[in-house]
């Protein structure tokens, strides 16, 4: 029996970072020849997570993933690295399931392969395939977990002499430690710190903002940081504590700060973040279910938004703002959030200081690029522990092309901002 | 603190690639028409260190990018994208006389990418740099596995690409100074080809009975190859490099079992007593011993052994005949 050499696929590089491209190149075909590019991981959780392309081969029997037409799949048209952001779990596996990595130290896993033909694809073995890792944390980055003062999280600090710009990092409303962001971020020359804060028991409500101060301050004062070049990045619940820290703080003066999925939702003060976060969960009785019983926040936030006392003072910010958005965030009411911040900025004469983005069918988990986007998941209410499907938003295509368009112009302005910019000399 | 010290960027991608691959390494933020140096530094598995480094002036946007701006001196120059890893030398003060070989495939190459103030040549371990990145260089792609082969009494090992195959196969031979040497046969499986790298010199059977292999010995390795399951049995190359060469044409053109697709021969010659032994061939270039030549610093020169090429037939492979 003749065996006959089979399709020569490569990916490269084969070893990035998840905000890096990759070129698939299937070579040694047919000509003319259909087939399919499949990705697929078995997750951390132990979901296996999958997309596919349907191409077909050019007369040199060559398909090119970066340069050729998908016909269909999970994503059509000239999309490099649909492999990774149109991933989904695989036919039958539960509802509600997020993808998210919990050990940066290791990289995401994803086998990419091509099969013979498009319908019914996944009937045969496949041709040839490839291994390919996705790292969140470039080499020579020193992960160190930080448990001082009270404050709990975990450091990344990027090689090399430094001394580097700092970054305090907050993930929402779901709590735990999420490293994967910070990580990233440090392999962007950033000493990035994790921040676990809804996960135990803090200090009495007077001390509202002085959790986030301490942290911010360990980076501060971190031998390998620019003392003047801190700034704040977070997302959703994350978003607000920024806001609040650049508003109110005495104690620190954040350099920058980015806000993804806004909200500036403050209600009297004397409580922490944590209390007040509660609030807004035992109003969610209220909240809209729809036919696919998801949970829409979004029509809560806006009625508690209504109220002027119940918004943080954003004109008192004194530094650079980025408010980045998604216009179908079924959440919170982030855009309308973002309208507000930039009224209430422009009275108090700091308009200059705030750039906005808002995407169009992009939802409310805008997650470094080609993250798969989760438009509703399983979500465990802090407090409570109930479970509850939340609606978080946004079509595919568009998520992940705000996601990727966002990622860039954030680093462009941390860079600006924080590399860059004019040293700021904390006047305490 | 310095602002001009602390706003440097330097940014190296892809940080994780395969030993063949070129990388862009990019300074940001330095001040325009300031005058840098590149250096890359690695420590191998025999705890030497080896050091590259060029010369740079920032452009008026204050960036170098290596792959497209001249260095005006160091250990390379000119417009070199990979010079800082080509050009690597030992550190001035190293014992002469050394070689780079990496011995563990499974674990890269680790390199520090770091710039400097000024063009420096030499004290790098006494300056601070303005950054530095760390950068991983593979032989081995994700995925691909090695398999240590002894059946038939080979002293081998075998890499197989990730997928399910079949793959085209390779016998992989390095030259005199024997051992089992892995990388080229680790870096072509990452490339799709499922190949064997042979110690045909020091093999375990040779170091216990004190006999070197004889033509069998390459012929099993090649059948063991070509009966893998996951192997294309029609399509297997050799590749062989200075003794390797000397190998790989002898069993080309007259081995009645092993039928190469191909052959790829570096750095040898031809030059050999026809169908001898291994033992046949060492004892062929020993005995032309008395040609070697030495030169000024008393570096040893072999190139004169084989020559001149020989008229005698029986003397040379007759490559005339391989298919």
């Amino acid at each position: 029996m003749t065996q006959v050499v089979p399709p020569i696929l490569s990916v490269t590089p084969s070893r990035a970072l998840v905000d890096e491209k990759f070129k698939v190149l299937v070579e040694n075909l047919p000509p003319g020849c259909p087939v399919t590019v499949r990705s697929l991981h078995n997750s951390e959780d132990k979901h296996d997570w999958e997309a596919y392309g349907h191409y077909v081969s050019d007369h040199s029997g060559v398909v090119s993933v970066s340069e050729d037409l998908s016909y269909g799949g999970t994503y059509t048209g000239k999309e490099p690295m649909g492999l990774l952001w149109s991933m989904r779990p695989v036919p039958g596996s539960r509802p509600g399931l997020r993808l998210r990595k919990m050990n940066v130290c290791t990289p995401m896993l994803v086998t990419i392969s091509v099969h013979s033909g498009h319908e019914g694809f996944r009937d045969q073995a496949p041709l040839a395939s490839v291994l390919t890792e996705r790292w969140y944390m470039a080499p020579g980055i020193q992960r160190i977990t930080i448990n001082e003062q009270g404050v709990q999280g975990t450091l990344f600090i990027p090689p090399g002499p430094g001394p580097f710009p700092g970054l305090l990092d907050m993930w929402g409303g779901g709590g735990g430690l999420l490293e994967y962001r910070a990580a990233l971020l440090a392999s962007h020359g950033y000493v990035s710190l994790a921040l676990d804060y809804l996960g135990f028991d803090q200090e009495s409500e007077n001390l509202e903002l002085k959790y986030f101060e301490t942290a911010f301050n360990i980076i501060k004062d971190h031998p390998q940081v620019m003392s003047d070049r801190v700034g704040i990045f977070g997302l959703s619940l994350g978003s607000l504590v920024a806001v609040t820290l650049a508003a109110y703080s005495t104690i620190i003066k954040p350099c920058c700060i980015v806000c993804i999925s806004s909200n500036h939702y403050y209600p009297a003060q004397g409580s922490t973040i944590a209390s007040r976060f509660e609030g807004v969960t035992r109003q969610l009785y209220k909240a809209r279910v729809n036919e696919d019983n998801q949970v829409i926040w979004k029509d809560v936030g806006l009625e508690f938004i209504t109220d002027p006392s119940n918004i943080a003072e954003v004109g008192r910010i004194n530094c650079p703002t980025l408010l980045v958005n998604g216009c179908d965030d079924q959440n919170w009411p982030t855009v309308e959030t973002a309208e507000d911040v930039a009224r209430l900025m422009r009275e108090a004469g700091k308009e200059h200081l705030l750039s906005r983005l808002a995407y169009p069918d992009t939802g409310h988990l805008i997650e470094p690029p080609f993250s798969p986007h989760f438009r509703a998941t399983t979500f465990v209410i802090h407090s409570s522990k109930e479970k509850v499907l939340l609606l978080w938003g946004g079509k595919t295509k568009p998520h992940s092309d705000a996601q990727e368009d966002s990622w860039r112009k954030i680093l462009s302005f941390l860079q600006f901002h924080l590399y860059c910019g004019p040293c700021l000399k904390a006047k305490i | 603190m310095d602002r001009k010290q602390c706003c440097v960027k330097l940014s190296v991608q892809p940080s994780r690639g395969l030993m063949d691959e070129k990388f862009i390494v990019l300074v940001q933020n330095a001040l325009p028409g300031s005058q840098l140096t590149i250096r890359a530094l690695h420590q191998c598995e025999d705890g030497h260190s080896w050091e590259a480094f060029g010369h740079y002036t920032a452009d008026t946007t204050g960036t170098i990018n290596v792959s497209e701006d001249p260095s005006i001196g160091g250990t390379y120059s000119g417009v070199e994208q990979m010079g800082l890893l080509w050009s690597f030398r030992p550190i001035p003060g190293s014992k002469s006389g050394l070689r780079m070989r990496k011995k563990n495939i499974q674990t890269p190459m680790e390199v520090t990418i770091s710039v400097y103030q000024g063009h420096q040549t030499e004290g790098f371990a006494d300056l601070v740099p303005l950054s530095g990145v760390a950068v991983e260089r593979w032989y081995m792609a994700p995925g691909v596995r090695r398999i240590p082969v002894t059946e038939g009494g080979l002293t081998a090992a075998l890499f197989l690409p990730s997928g399910p195959g079949p793959f085209p196969g390779l016998l992989d031979l390095w030259g005199g100074g024997g051992q089992l040497v892995e990388y080229r046969a680790a870096l072509l499986a990452s490339h799709g080809f499922a190949s064997m790298a042979i110690d045909y010199l020091t093999a375990k059977i040779t170091m216990e009975t004190g006999k070197m292999v004889d033509n069998q010995y390459f012929e099993t390795a090649y059948r063991v190859l070509q009966q893998h399951p996951q192997v294309c049995g029609s399509k297997i190359a050799m590749i062989g490099l200075s003794f390797g060469t000397s190998i790989t044409l002898k069993m080309a053109v007259y081995s009645e079992v092993i039928k190469l697709s191909a052959a790829v021969c570096i750095s040898g010659s031809h030059v050999q007593p026809v169908d001898g032994s291994v033992e046949e061939l060492l004892r062929f270039f020993q005995k032309n011993g008395e040609k070697t030549r030495f030169s000024e610093k008393n570096e040893v020169i072999w190139r004169d052994l084989l020559l001149p090429i020989p008229t005698d037939p029986s003397l040379k492979v007759n490559v005339g005949t391989t298919s």
